[in-house]
């Protein structure tokens, strides 16, 4: 299968320089020789927010671990902040859809375990101050001593924007951040999550299967398509900012995800 | 959108209760007592039948006497304690060897892919045969004194700690690696930060396991290798069919086996803190 060529490339981010740039990155496995990633281009502009949405096992989770420099890609280059990936970088901030706090630490001794893991103890005891911050930017304020255990899903996740945070980051990779939320929930944290972006400027990339959540977060939607995994159509998504979950229900709204969702079905389902 | 108008045609309440059994309401020492009791009449009542012959069962009276006849001896410090402080001891030493065998030989096999290849199949071959068979290859080798004992005990209780351990060390999900590789963690971070702590609760039912494994290696190699311990208290009592002396001694026995078991809950329950100790929460109450 041939599939679509070549997209013209939209970059999301509009204004600032380049953080992330990906060119024609593959990922094939030797075993049955599986192409996991075909030639994905993707540019991440400072500020910007883009989604990746395709169905499961698309590719989307091998795309974000070579962007996390988890596993290496098999062709392409991956640059970040100007600097080629080919490991870990501390100036990448990850979160999954489990928070995965550790229950025999107290909520900010979790925030602040990337900085004890990369400069010790003492280090991390000077970051309190900042992970209280943090703490009150999610409004998980007076919750810095509670454990794990006490706090509901939602809260989780919280705290997990916190340990991504506390790193300060050039970018955030989010991997389906609130999938494991209630819908309630979880439209609630989306909103939660675009206030925080926008505070802090952050570069933010998602990968979702949910198209109203790329939609009413990001600035570019990526449609992927599985078997070879690449992207088959770019969408720039034109709403004024901050989004509200009222936009959900605007006529502008419904036709991106109509529109997204056409692709999705033909890239997809064939 | 109109309000659900509830004062037309009040009805009564539907309150119902759910039905609740008799055990549900019966306090759970009561429900205990009652089954001893009536295991005590049961077995007064086939004693005092002439059923079984009293050398063979004696009654639950004449057992009574000898456990305070026993427990006598031991707080009186006679021949009694010295043989307990000796299987005290087997047991205290081999559990301290299992340990420490058991928690690096775990890590070795959970953490590195040589250990995981190449040890665990031969320790799980090990782990099928009889362990007690090899009682006299430990006589032989380690002479009829206490070591010997401690041998045995260490090395029935070593695999329940290795099994645990390592088992614990798989339990870490993908996120978890995920994360700590990330945060660029070294092995040794990941190690100590996190599988470690999240293996605490399997390597704790291991170590309950091993308190079980430690007191049966100790007592089975003082019935075959005689020595000074409890174990061989025991045998000779038996020896001379002294069948309440025997009920006795294994009473005592296992209060240092429960003593041992509950030292290990008591340790998980610290330790562990953010979790409910499984088998021994079970057991618990």
């Amino acid at each position: 299968m041939t599939a679509v060529h070549r997209i013209t490339e939209a970059t999301a981010g509009h204004h600032g320089r380049p953080v992330y740039e990906l060119r024609g990155v593959t990922k094939s496995y030797a075993r049955g020789n599986l192409k996991a990633l075909d030639r994905v281009d993707l540019t991440l502009n400072e500020g910007g927010f883009a989604s990746v949405i395709g169905p499961s096992g698309c590719g989307k989770t091998t795309l974000l671990k070579i962007m996390a420099g988890l596993v290496p890609p098999t062709g392409g280059s991956v640059y970040l902040q100007g600097t080629p990936v080919t490991g870990t970088r501390r100036d990448i901030g990850m979160m999954f859809q489990h928070a995965t706090l550790f229950p025999w630490r107290t909520t900010i001794e979790n925030i602040v375990l990337p900085i004890e893991i990369r400069d010790g103890r003492a280090a991390a005891k000077a970051k309190h101050a900042d992970a209280l911050a943090l703490l009150d930017l999610v409004g998980l304020k007076g919750f810095e001593h509670r454990r794990p255990g006490d706090l509901s899903g939602g809260m989780a996740q919280r705290a997990a924007i916190c340990r991504m945070l506390i790193t300060e980051p050039a970018v955030l990779l989010l991997d389906e951040p609130f999938s494991a939320l209630d819908e309630l929930s979880r439209d609630f944290m989306n909103m939660e999550l675009q206030r925080i972006c926008m505070e802090r400027q952050a570069t933010a990339f998602l990968i979702t299967h949910s198209i109203p959540e790329a939609v009413i977060l990001s600035d570019v939607v990526y449609v992927m398509s599985p078997r070879p995994g690449t992207f088959v159509e770019t969408v720039e998504i034109d709403l004024p900012r901050p989004r509200t979950l009222d936009m959900m229900t605007d006529r502008k709204f419904g036709e991106y995800v109509r529109h997204i969702r056409t692709h999705l079905d033909k890239g997809a389902f064939l | 959108m109109t309000a659900v108008d509830n004062s037309q045609g009040a009805r009564p309440d539907t309150v119902w209760s759910e039905p609740v059994t008799f055990m549900d309401r019966l306090p759970r020492w009561i429900g205990m007592t009652g089954l001893m009791v009536a295991f005590l009449l049961t077995w007064q009542v086939i004693h005092l039948s002439g059923l079984v012959s009293p050398i063979i069962l004696p009654g639950p009276w004449e057992t009574a006497q000898d456990i305070a006849f026993v427990g006598q001896n031991l707080l009186t410090g006679g021949y009694m304690l010295t043989a307990f402080w000796i299987t005290f001891k087997e047991v205290i030493f081999g559990y301290a060897i299992a340990l420490t065998i058991g928690f690096s030989l775990g890590i070795i096999v959970g953490e590195f892919a040589f250990g995981e290849r190449a040890v665990l199949p031969y320790l799980v071959a090990i782990d099928t045969m009889p362990k007690v068979a090899f009682a006299p290859i430990f006589l032989a080798w380690l002479g009829f004194g206490i070591s010997s004992k401690v041998a045995l005990a260490a090395f029935i209780a070593t695999f329940p700690i290795v099994v645990g351990t390592a088992a614990g060390l798989h339990a870490s999900d993908e996120h978890a690696r995920a994360l700590f590789k990330t945060m660029g963690a070294t092995r040794l971070q990941t190690l100590i930060k996190m599988k470690l702590p999240l293996a605490l609760p399997q390597m704790f039912t291991g170590l309950k396991i091993a308190a079980v494994g430690v007191m049966a290696g100790a007592i089975t190699g003082e019935f075959l290798g005689g020595g000074k311990g409890f174990g061989e208290l025991i045998r000779v009592a038996a020896s001379q069919l002294n069948t309440p002396r025997v009920f006795s001694l294994i009473i005592y026995l296992s209060l240092l086996g429960l003593a041992l078991f509950w030292t290990v809950v008591w340790v998980e329950r610290r330790l562990v803190f953010w979790q409910k100790s499984s088998a021994g929460g079970g057991m618990a109450q």
